[in-house]
């Protein structure tokens, strides 16, 4: 009952995007030569609603039954022009395009090679187009809930907007305490609001959202499953405490051995803390987590005659025998915040990070601006490695204020001797922000800052950048060289380059503006969810402009600076996106599968089960089946777990396993027009 | 097609490219408008892995001067294993070239990631060079034989 292929072929200008390079008319004379061909067409925006109209009327008046379109790529107007075929009737899968744009015209500037490679695709097309065979769109439930991984401010603000909306949310964080490096900041630029003011009633609310599952201090440790339907297993690690008893009091904090001896990781190793600590006084959940890396009981086996903190728990929360625990559930759709790393001043050796105390990093300072910081939001040269608990009989020797501050940006961004060529967006203002903190609590204190260039793009942001300027804070425009100490001042060697003079710049205090940087654990996350990486080593978004939260992954998102650097209203704006793109899909319940997935010619396959073994998705089996009386294995699909790769396909000994839209019978004449030579 | 004398041997070569990073690399090169020899002639797939090494023997049994197979970066695959398939596959498929005495050079393998725009220009270059060296495909072509 094959009906023989009535074929039109439609030749798009895109304006002069293509005419420019191709010669429509020629490519059209040709493709009417081509067989099967019924009408061969071209117009200027084959996309725009008259030229899918010219689709449509063929459809209706010539009888068409198969359409290729020549225009720009399948990946940008596929789903389109499928739509224009079901809209008359005609399977949306009796279509093949030729991408005459950014594989043709867009790429090549010899007008008469370009026609000529316009003609092989579209011909490639056409045969391809003759062997299609319609296809169905299967749908599948969408489960009503979102998987988050990170639980900085991108992370907590998708999961307060889709729990608002309705839907259930898994908000699972690596560390103790939501809150991710903003809750490390002092103040906000431009607006200097203080960074803990606005979040922490967001931290609150993901703690207390009736529809959030907060999962603090757990790990995503597998999924598996597709749009719609992913399962996933998280491990949440023991904290030795019982979180439904423990009252957050820190009278185990007060009573450890070590108390006042392990740098705390949230003050960036400025402040120390206890083996069991809440990471910063307003970490959500306020429930104490015992670090098992350097707590004496857990590490030794004996922490005196018993753990000082079992003791000084009134509320019995303490329990070593605490172990990790396995969580399981099935989530719609997954948004991943996994936010950034900094950039590790210790690659910029030249600047004696590590070696001279005087030098910090931007987010060391905002622990030390910061008024719950180590020092009280004292501007002071913090006083690394040395404890700061006092001994017996010993005075305690007060840290230094600096009279002299410099700020250098760019450290770590835009460098190529480091592998970041990328700028790193936040760099130039919050030095800004900083200057402007250390000029209001040392108001004669001296302050300079070297810069390449000042990018201050953002709304407010330029005339904060003014602001500053005008509070007698120096702007050099120079990247220093070197930094070296002279006497108890440090020098910082560098190059004005407006007027091309070298200077050594005297100073008491070095802040370094280290940039924005891939998260080093991003590997998990990749190998886990399938996600790409852009050339700086960011998740990479599905589009750059039109699809920037989404990824190559149906029903994945991303949100934050993980993937690309980014400041913090940008983040909550991509945050806000993922979380919209997440609730369309959850909002429909339903969602289209993959057509294009395999299929077995049971009467041919002789059951080797190579396909089986291959498969990624193990979406294929071997069943049993009666041919002509005799019980013989076969293989077979399970469809909603295939995803149309295809490695069955390539790998059938007998050729029984296709994929479905590229058969060997589909691809084959391709090659055969593509292939020949002259 | 440009006619083919020796001094100027335009060599006709058909790519295999997977739909998630090679073939959004090349359109990315089209979108930032880098520009690249016009020999290679594209095939999109969904994956490396369905790429048959009886499409590469049928591809240069057509006619074609060389074969281009460009998939996900190691370990980035869309489908988790099609492009290690792949090169499993490519390894293979060369060895058993030169058995046929066909220079293993006309058939090339490439990771091209969908960000890689500019290296999808180096490779078109670096093939449509290594290919016009070996010269015009014809071992396979049917011979009229005078006897």
């Amino acid at each position: 009952m094959n009906t023989r292929p009535k074929i039109g072929v439609y030749i798009c200008h895109c304006g002069i995007n293509i005419a420019a390079t191709v010669d429509v008319e020629e490519v059209v004379q040709f493709a009417s030569t081509l067989p099967d061909v019924v009408v061969a067409r071209n117009y200027s925006y084959m996309c725009s609603d008259p030229g899918q109209a010219l689709i449509t009327e063929d459809i209706e008046n010539l009888g068409l039954n198969r359409v290729v379109v020549a225009s720009c790529s399948p990946r940008m107007h596929e789903p389109t022009f499928r739509k224009t075929l079901m809209s008359a009737g005609l399977n949306p899968y009796f279509l093949e395009m030729a991408n005459i744009r950014e594989q043709c015209s867009w790429v090549h500037e010899d007008r008469i090679a370009a026609t000529e490679k316009a003609k092989r695709l579209v011909e490639s097309a056409v045969v391809k187009v003759r062997r299609l065979e319609p296809l169905e769109v299967k749908e599948v439930d969408v489960e009503p809930a979102c998987l988050i991984i990170g639980a900085g401010i991108a992370g907590i603000q998708a999961a307060l907007d889709i729990a608002d909306a309705g839907f259930k949310v898994y908000l699972v964080e690596k560390t103790p305490s939501v809150g991710g490096h903003m809750a490390q900041l002092d103040k906000t630029f431009p607006t200097l609001d203080c960074s803990a003011c606005i979040l922490t009633p967001k931290m609150v609310d993901v703690a207390n959202h009736p529809n959030i599952e907060l999962l603090t201090y757990s790990q995503v440790e597998e999924i598996s499953g597709y749009v719609g339907n992913f399962d996933v297993k998280v491990r949440k690690k023991s904290r030795f405490v019982d979180v439904t008893k423990c009252t957050g009091c820190g009278a185990c904090a007060e009573a450890c051995r070590q108390a006042g001896r392990i740098p705390n990781e949230f003050d960036e190793g400025l402040g120390m803390r206890s083996c069991i600590y809440l990471p910063f006084p307003q970490a959500v959940p306020a429930k104490y987590t015992i670090d098992k890396e350097t707590c004496l009981f857990l590490t030794k086996g004996k922490c005196g005659d018993k753990p000082k903190c079992v003791e000084a728990c009134e509320a019995g929360a303490i329990d070593f025998e605490l172990q990790d625990e396995m969580v399981e559930f099935k989530v719609g759709t997954i948004i991943v915040a996994t936010g950034f790393d900094v950039f590790d001043a210790r690659n910029k050796p030249e600047y004696g990070y590590g070696v001279y105390p005087e030098v910090v990093t931007a987010l060391e300072f905002e622990r030390l601006v910061s008024a719950s910081g180590p020092y009280g939001g004292k501007v002071v040269i913090p006083q690394r490695g040395k404890k700061k608990k006092k001994k017996e009989g010993e005075e305690e020797e007060a840290p230094r204020v600096p009279k002299s501050i410099t700020f250098i940006q760019c450290v770590g961004s835009r460098d190529k001797s480091v592998g970041n060529e990328y700028c790193s967006r936040v760099c130039c203002m919050y030095t800004a922000k900083q200057a402007h903190l250390a000029k209001d609590k040392i108001p004669d204190a001296e302050i300079t800052i070297f810069y390449m260039d000042v990018r201050a793009f953002g709304k407010g942001y330029e005339e904060f950048y003014d602001r500053v300027r005008r509070e007698g804070i120096r702007y050099v425009r120079g990247n220093p060289s070197e930094i070296y100490k002279r006497g108890d001042k440090l020098v910082v060697r560098a190059e004005d380059t407006l007027t091309a003079t070298p200077l050594e710049h005297e100073t008491d205090m070095v802040v370094l503006s280290v940039g924005l940087m891939p998260r080093s654990d991003r590997r998990e996350i990749i190998d886990m969810l399938k996600l790409s990486s852009s050339p700086d080593q960011f998740y990479l978004e599905a589009h750059p402009k039109l699809r920037p939260v989404d990824t190559a992954t149906d029903g994945i998102f991303l949100a934050g600076a993980c993937q690309g650097p980014k400041d913090i209203p940008d983040a909550v704006g991509q945050a806000k996106g993922a979380a919209s793109a997440a609730m369309i899909l959850m909002a429909s319940g339903k969602v289209k599968v993959e057509a294009q997935t395999s299929i077995v010619d049971e009467s041919t396959c002789r059951g080797c089960g190579f396909c089986v073994e291959l498969c990624p998705y193990s979406a294929i089996e071997l069943v049993e089946v009666n041919r002509m009386g005799w019980p013989v294995k076969v293989a077979r699909v399970n469809e909603a777990l295939c995803k149309g790769c295809g490695a069955c396909a390539a790998a059938c000994l007998s050729g029984s396993i296709q994929q479905r839209s590229f058969r060997d019978l589909q691809i084959l004449p391709q090659i055969e027009v593509l292939g020949v030579s002259e | 097609m440009a006619e083919k004398t020796q001094d100027a041997f335009e060599p006709n070569i058909v790519a295999f490219l997977c739909n998630w990073c090679s073939y959004a690399g090349a359109d990315l090169a089209g979108t930032s408008r880098i520009h690249y020899p016009s020999n290679v002639k594209v095939i999109r797939v969904m994956c490396t892995g369905r790429v048959n090494p009886l499409f590469v023997m049928n591809a240069l049994q057509q006619g074609a001067d060389g074969v281009l197979v460009s998939g996900c970066h190691p370990g980035d695959c869309h489908y988790m294993q099609g492009n290690y398939y792949a090169r499993r596959r490519f390894t293979l498929m060369r060895r058993f070239l030169e058995y046929l005495g066909v220079d293993p050079a006309r058939v090339r393998m490439s990771w091209v990631s969908a960000s890689e725009g500019a290296k999808w220009k180096e490779v078109i270059e670096e093939v449509v060079e290594g290919v016009r060296a070996v010269g015009p495909m014809d071992q396979f072509k049917r011979r009229q034989i005078n006897w």
